[in-house]
């Protein structure tokens, strides 16, 4: 006779080591299997949209900074390139230079995290975590040097960066790409081939490419499903036409690729960035004739976006002639991509559960807004 | 009064005990002497114990620390060393919470029934010469045997919190701990052969050369499975703070939760002990006689380094597949290792069945290429399809671009 | 060989056992902060401001309080106000620096200090005394003119308000015409190689 079993419904979150802020899960167990999941969101909601109907173009600025607090740099420019085709200028040339190499400086930034906390929810005891902060405090220390803040920089307005680097920047950064590239080599010594990583995380969780699309899923987790799409080659902003770069894509779908995927994409930001401080050449930093509180004509809208770290981050902008956005509408990556949240989970083990949420990197700030 | 010890009575070598004993014994009655040295050197124990958790616990964060490029705990005396102290009197004034529908009787007792075997365990482990409180001729099994029990508190845990988490976290822990017990046993099997006895101190005797030399394999097998008895990475599903957070202990607080820590580190202190006892030749060592206890010191430290830098490297594996590890790939080693050392033993042994110095070589001479061998014939089982990755096919499905109008 | 990947991983945590630690101990040591660091307290030149509350406008928060009434010391009559209240509520500051952004006489500066706990709410408040006794130690965010001159608000000692320069706009108009970046990457990167 068959003992009886019955299901469990258990809580996950939203105060849960793993569930990366906030995010609450109401899951229903067989034993280890999980039959359902029901993500409850709205613990961080802070009402972004609705302050930056309050505030003016420059000010939303600031609020960019805490959507995803891992990649204010990335925000900061979305937002920027929104005001500036709602206005419909050009930042100056260095610039945009400048932008691009901030976002990815960013963008390493945030894959660090994303990758050191992957790994420490399969369970390695903080050391990956702490060389991956190694690093990125390094990042941060540069950010510091640039815009005097080091999480919530606000460095960006529209048409151009507040301010130019100070001199000492360039031979720090020189240092830290220097410093970085030894201690990426051995942080993928570390983890890229390591078997019980391999064996936790390949063919667990699956993420087909059509079912991708479907969910409107962007980013590195589209990229890891083996979609070659990336707004920095599709539709290049800021210097982007101007470095070569190449996207990392995915083949088996599934978690190892999804973490190797931004491993391979700090490579690639790696690469940008020697080409942008190759390329730079001394010129203005702001439009100096955009005044300090914008007023676009009435009726105006525009779309902008970024491919961000967590995957494309718009926003979308109407003006009523004032000096207040009439409408500030974001779409958040991480709010989309976890669209697939059921489809990642149902079927596979409590183990894996926290891991597929940590693959697709989701930040609670961006989520609930 | 002058009492005199049976020369058979299990106490008898422990020239600490015998010291005692004589002592009280010359004013006391002799049962009570006998009584009375027990507890003291029982206290003596309890306390080493207990004091040794508390160093482990500051010997093992200030070692993460540094594996992780910090310092580790430094703010309380030199090097910070009362750091165990501090936590402990800040553990003490925290509230002792007993959740609401908790079985209070079993959730209370849990402390307790971690603790016991793991006192019992360092009874019969030779810190020196002449040291060990009860020299039993089952040393092997007795370790063996108490070291289980843990198991039942751990359950206990789990089963009286009223907690779902906590409940994943027992469940987990009984079955890799029933798992291991069978391939660990197996693997002491062969020490237990090559020595020829099953008291630990007499193992430590035989040891003319270290049986991490003898019975290589059955080191692996031990350390792997100990780690995983222990709960400890890359086997500490029971008490994932990832995916259960605290699993078993979720629920438990101040001095419950203390010791039911100190029981774990303990623990880990004890089985570093014991494998350095049965495979790295205990207390000998040049000048044995004097400092046996600072080369067994050593040797534990050396394991619980071994045991930290392991904690410090690797990721969590999952539970099957942590059993899969134990039955598909310890147990078939452990039985390989036996069967090896029971014909070397048979082939080797003279007439009185001891083993020479010499046959020991010749058997680490076997042994070694052998776990070798077995390990790589092992690792290439694993299927292809785990391991490759650098060069990767690209199936690229690039969708219809949906023209994007952006004014 | 299967395996392998782990044993190198003990090898990169045995590597790095050995290095020096990352970290700092807080309180007695400090990693370096840079000059332009967003600070809390704020500075503010009483002889530059003219009570123009461009500041209080340009806070996204609103926490700026500005009371002013007409100064006697002024040329004519509007020229000048006298600030009667000057109230920053740093318990909701968020270190922005629009309003030091805003300022168009350069009179308020970020500080440089990050260390301002303090027990109660109503502590939490800059008042105009508190700004005007302050220790002046800006920070050179967005005072390029400041940070040409090499000032480190974190040792360096108190500046007034002669000594902080005044050139915001005249610093806009050269940066238009891209006059003011002697230190461009590719220079750097030469003296680099110069030096290895």
């Amino acid at each position: 006779m068959p003992i009886r079993t019955e299901p469990m419904t258990v809580n996950v979150g939203p105060q849960h080591p793993s569930t990366h802020g906030v995010f609450r899960l109401r899951i229903t167990f067989d034993g280890e299997e999980i039959l359902e999941v029901e993500p409850i969101l709205g613990y961080l909601h802070r009402g972004s949209e609705k302050l930056a109907e309050e505030r003016n173009y420059v000010q939303v600025v600031t609020l960019t900074d805490r959507l995803d607090y891992t990649s204010s740099m990335i925000n900061n420019q979305a937002y920027c390139l929104a005001v500036e085709k709602l206005l419909g200028v050009e930042p100056p040339l260095r610039a945009k230079f400048l932008r691009t190499l901030v976002a990815e400086l960013q963008r390493i930034a945030s894959h660090l995290v994303a990758v050191g906390f992957f790994i420490q929810e399969l369970g390695a005891f903080g050391t990956p975590l702490m060389y991956a902060f190694r690093s990125r405090e390094r990042i941060l220390d540069l950010f510091e040097m640039l815009c005097g803040a080091r999480i919530t920089v606000s460095y960006m307005r529209p048409g151009g960066v507040f301010a130019d680097a100070p001199p000492d920047f360039w031979p720090a950064l020189t240092q830290f790409m220097h410093d970085f590239a030894i201690e990426f080599n051995e942080f993928e010594q570390l983890l890229l081939e390591n078997e019980i990583l391999l064996v936790r995380t390949r063919g667990v969780s699956p993420l087909p490419p059509e079912m991708a699309i479907n969910c409107s899923v962007s980013g590195p987790v589209l990229r890891a499903s083996g979609v070659n799409w990336d707004w920095r080659k599709m539709d290049p902003y800021d210097a982007y036409d101007k470095v070569e770069f190449d996207v990392p894509v995915g083949s088996h779908w599934d978690n190892y690729d999804r973490f190797w995927v931004r491993m391979q994409e700090v490579r690639q930001s790696m690469r940008i960035i020697d080409q942008c401080v190759a390329q730079i050449e001394p010129g203005p930093v702001r439009l100096v004739d955009l005044p300090l509180v914008i007023r676009p004509e009435a009726g105006a809208e525009a779309y902008g976006r970024v491919e961000a770290s967590k995957g494309e981050l718009g926003f979308y902008l109407v003006s009523d002639g004032g000096i207040a956005p009439y409408r500030c509408k974001i779409r958040s990556p991480s709010l989309i991509n976890l669209t697939v949240t059921e489809h990642l989970l149902v079927g596979w083990k409590l183990a894996d559960m926290i891991v597929s949420l940590g693959s697709v990197d989701i930040n609670m700030g961006e989520v609930d807004r | 009064m002058n009492c005199q010890l049976a020369a058979d009575n299990i106490l008898f070598e422990n020239a600490l005990y015998r010291v005692i004993y004589d002592a009280v014994g010359s004013f006391l009655p002799c049962w009570l002497a006998y009584v009375a040295a027990g507890l003291a050197i029982m206290l003596i124990l309890v306390n080493a114990v207990l004091l040794g958790a508390a160093l482990v616990t500051w010997f093992e964060r200030r070692l993460l620390g540094r594996f992780h490029n910090r310092i580790g705990p430094n703010r309380w005396g030199p090097f910070g060393l009362l750091q165990p102290i501090a936590d402990l009197a800040k553990l003490m004034t925290k509230e002792d919470l007993i959740p609401a529908g908790a079985d209070k009787i079993t959730f209370s007792l849990v402390p307790l029934v971690m603790m016991a075997p793991l006192l019992l365990m360092t009874a019969v482990i030779p810190f020196s010469k002449n040291t060990a409180l009860a020299n039993l001729n089952v040393g092997v099994l007795f370790i063996l045997a108490i070291g289980s029990l843990t198991t039942v508190a751990i359950f206990m845990a789990g089963w009286s919190s009223n907690n779902r988490y906590a409940l994943f976290g027992a469940a987990r822990a009984v079955a890799v701990l029933i798992s291991y017990e069978v391939p660990v046993v197996i693997s002491l099997l062969g020490v237990v052969m090559v020595a020829g006895s099953m008291s630990l101190a007499n193992i430590v005797q035989a040891q003319a050369i270290p049986f991490l030399l003898v019975q290589p394999l059955a080191l692996l097998i031990f350390l792997t499975g100990m780690s995983a008895e222990l709960n400890r990475t890359p086997f500490d599903v029971a008490e994932a703070e990832s995916e259960i957070i605290a699993g078993y202990h979720i629920e438990y607080s101040g001095i419950k939760f203390a010791l039911i820590f100190a029981a774990e580190t303990g623990a880990m202190l004890v089985v570093a002990a014991t494998i350095a006892t049965l495979f790295l030749s205990g207390w000998v060592g040049p000048f044995a006689e004097y400092i046996g206890w600072f080369w067994f010191l050593l040797k534990t430290l050396l394991v619980l380094f071994v045991f930290v830098w392991i904690r410090a490297t690797y990721p969590r594996l999952r539970v099957d597949q942590i059993m899969a590890l134990s039955w598909k790939f310890l147990l078939p080693l452990s039985l390989i290792n036996l069967a090896a050392t029971t014909l070397e033993v048979f082939f080797l042994r003279d007439s009185a069945g001891t083993l020479a110095t010499i046959d020991l070589w010749i058997m680490a001479g076997i042994n070694i290429p052998l776990a070798l061998g077995c390990i790589f014939l092992f690792g290439n089982l694993v299927p292809e399809n785990a391991k490759v990755l650098s060069v990767r096919p690209t199936t690229v499905v690039v969708p219809a671009v949906a023209t994007v109008e952006v004014r | 060989m299967y395996g392998l990947a782990m044993a190198k991983g003990l090898m990169v945590t045995l590597k790095n056992l050995t290095k020096k630690p990352t970290t700092v101990q807080y309180p007695e040591e400090r990693v370096k902060q840079h000059p332009r660091f967003r600070g809390e307290e704020f500075v503010w030149y009483e002889e530059r401001c003219t009570g123009c509350a461009s500041c209080a406008k340009y806070c996204p928060l609103g926490i700026i309080k500005i009371v002013t009434s007409p100064s006697e010391t002024a040329p004519k009559q509007g020229d000048k106000y006298r600030l009667e209240v000057f109230d920053i509520e740093i318990q909701r500051c968020m270190f922005c620096g629009l309003c030091v952004e805003a300022c168009p006489y350069d009179c308020l500066f970020m500080g440089s200090g990050f260390e301002q706990g303090k027990y109660s709410r109503k502590d939490m408040v800059l008042h105009v005394e508190d700004l005007r006794q302050a220790d002046k130690h800006p920070s050179t965010f967005f005072r390029p003119q400041l940070e040409a001159s090499g000032y480190d608000p974190r040792g360096g000692r108190p500046l007034n308000w002669r000594e902080v320069g005044r050139e915001s706009w005249r610093w806009h108009q050269q940066e238009k015409s891209g006059l003011r970046l002697e230190h461009s990457p590719v220079d750097t990167a030469g003296s680099q190689q110069e030096s290895n």
